[in-house]
């Protein structure tokens, strides 16, 4: 039966000397996702992803990717990922495309795979030139190739949209998207949150070590919306009759905005300020962004 | 065994156009032949020297000045490229995210290190020998080939690698512990000095100094050798201070792969 979730770690908790940076996080990262993995700088991302890449061990064996636990798996588990930690690791005295050949020598990958990379990351054109004289831009998409050149089932990317230009993001998000339609699964931290908005199915949202929500955007959507906004056709009116029966309301860009409970309530507001006279033009749940929900639930 | 045989061949790869790589060719190509120069320039100097006595005056020029200061220069010079490689790149995260053992990414730049200076030695062993045949060629006044200096001359370049293996091992753990060239290069050279020191002063306990033991090695070869022509040229290749280099580079080496380790996730 294949793995419902291809990272799975469980309580993982770890510390630098007496600084706690993991507390008890249990990530799920479904098979064939794009999990972004969202938290302010010194949250734990980074930790986190030199976990799973057996660069940091935890000594309880509660990492797993693949059903299998990466200490006893290092090895095997390596084999089906492709990783960008930080910035990329780059020789600048070698071209790009001998940072491939490198890379491809090292992992018994054969020279035509090289192509593909440099192709679908779009460096093809400046392959012969030193890496030391690329852009921020060309040594994330170099990065990216390196990344991408085993052909992984699990690419952990660590910000890869850094010193991209727009187009280069559009690309890079289209490129991911692509690999997930194939089957792959990728696992993104970024703190760009209208990009990872635009294109994980799944985010976790980590904040002082400790993994403050998981799940899929529609989930996050749906957890955060607990407004209702009103229109009426008067609004202060309607405010101080719904302050007089004991809402809690404000007045926001000409609507009322009241504390969401329950669908049944949001029935009964409706009711009140058609009894009293109000015209009600419309009665919503308005959907917060990423960066709302983000900023929200580190906040609490 | 092929996950180490692999980062080998990786290594020559990242280094094939450097001058870590180049200076173990270029520096014996370079130095035999200033020194063959000033050799043949001065031929008559030599003329009344058996072939025997000719060989030594040429090889002792290059051991002398190779055992005590350019071999430990050029072991530090080479250790630190290898792994500033990987320093200047920020690699070692990515290179421990490999599917390949952390043991045969670490052996593997030691033992390019160390193949480096046997490199080295060995140009060095075959220019001189190649040098001095030019000269005899056209000086027909030099008798280089009149005696076989060949196997002594690579058993003497042999012994002064095994000695400077402790150099090798301690240089190869400061540059991975250090990036900057300067803490590298500053401790090796006033360490070198201090080694120089030792052999010169002969201290009973000099050959358990690494950075006199390729010094220390070549003054007991000088001593034990008989150049009267009476008995045969040998001298004994493992003596202590080999020995003491050996286990220093085995107690390096692995005391690098700890350092290492932690150093991968930085």
């Amino acid at each position: 039966m294949p793995n419902e979730f291809i990272i799975e770690t469980r309580k993982l908790s770890y510390s630098f000397a007496s600084q706690k940076v993991l507390n008890e996080v249990s990530l799920q990262v479904p098979s064939g996702s794009i999990y972004g993995f969202l938290g302010p700088n010194g949250a734990g991302k980074t930790t986190t992803i030199k976990i799973l890449l057996n660069l940091l061990r935890s000594d309880k064996n509660n990492v797993l990717l693949f059903g299998e636990e990466i200490n006893k798996n290092r090895l095997k588990i390596l084999s089906r990922i492709g990783a960008l930690v930080e910035q990329p690791a780059i020789y600048s005295h070698l071209t790009g495309r001998e940072n491939l050949n490198n890379r491809a020598m090292l992992l018994g990958i054969p020279k035509k795979r090289i192509d593909v990379v440099q192709n679908i990351t779009g460096i093809d054109d400046y392959a012969g030139k030193k890496a030391g004289k690329y852009s921020l831009g060309m040594k994330q998409r170099l990065g990216i190739a390196l990344a991408l050149l085993p052909d992984p089932e699990l690419l952990l990317l660590d910000e890869p949209t850094n010193g991209l230009d727009p187009n280069g993001i559009i690309e890079i998000r289209k490129l991911l998207q692509k690999l997930t339609s194939e089957g792959k699964t990728v696992f993104v931290s970024s703190h760009i949150l209208s990009e990872v908005e635009k294109m994980a199915t799944h985010v976790g949202i980590i904040n002082h070590g400790k993994l403050l929500f998981q799940g899929s955007i529609a989930h996050l959507h749906d957890i955060s919306i607990n407004t209702i906004s009103i229109e009426v056709n008067n609004v202060v009116d309607a405010a101080n009759m719904l302050l007089n029966k004991g809402y809690t309301a404000d007045i926001k860009n000409e609507s009322i905005i009241l504390p969401y409970s329950s669908q049944r309530e949001m029935s009964c507001i409706n009711k009140l300020l058609v009894d009293s006279g109000f015209s009600v033009f419309g009665l919503s749940r308005p959907k917060n962004d990423l960066e709302t929900m983000f900023l929200n639930i580190t906040k609490n | 065994m092929q996950a180490f045989l692999i980062s080998l061949r990786s290594e020559f790869y990242k280094s094939r156009n450097t001058l870590s790589f180049w200076s173990a060719i270029l520096l014996p190509l370079i130095i035999c032949a200033l020194i063959a120069e000033g050799f043949y320039v001065n031929s008559n100097k030599l003329a009344g020297m058996t072939g025997m006595m000719q060989w030594f005056r040429f090889s002792g020029a290059f051991l002398g000045v190779m055992g005590s200061l350019l071999l430990p220069m050029l072991v530090i010079f080479q250790t630190f490229s290898i792994n500033n490689m990987e320093h200047r790149a920020d690699m070692w995260k990515s290179l421990f995210a490999l599917p390949l053992p952390k043991w045969s990414v670490y052996s593997s730049k030691f033992v390019y290190a160390v193949f480096l200076t046997a490199l080295c030695l060995t140009l060095f062993a075959s220019f001189i020998i190649a040098a001095a045949y030019l000269m005899n060629f056209f000086k027909p006044e030099f008798k280089f080939n009149q005696f076989d200096m060949s196997a002594l001359l690579f058993k003497l370049h042999l012994k002064l690698f095994l000695a400077s293996i402790s150099i090798i091992s301690l240089q190869f753990v400061f540059s991975l512990l250090w990036s900057d060239f300067i803490q590298c290069m500053g401790l090796g050279f006033l360490l070198t000095i201090f080694g120089i020191i030792v052999a010169n002063l002969g201290w009973k306990y000099g050959y358990a100094i690494p950075y006199a033991q390729p010094m220390i090695a070549m003054n007991a070869v000088t001593k034990e050798i008989k150049i009267d022509g009476t008995q045969t040229i040998d001298f004994v290749l493992m003596t202590k201070e080999i020995y003491v280099s050996l286990a220093i580079g085995l107690a390096a080496f692995a005391s690098g792969y700890f350092i290492i380790r932690k150093r991968s996730v930085n």
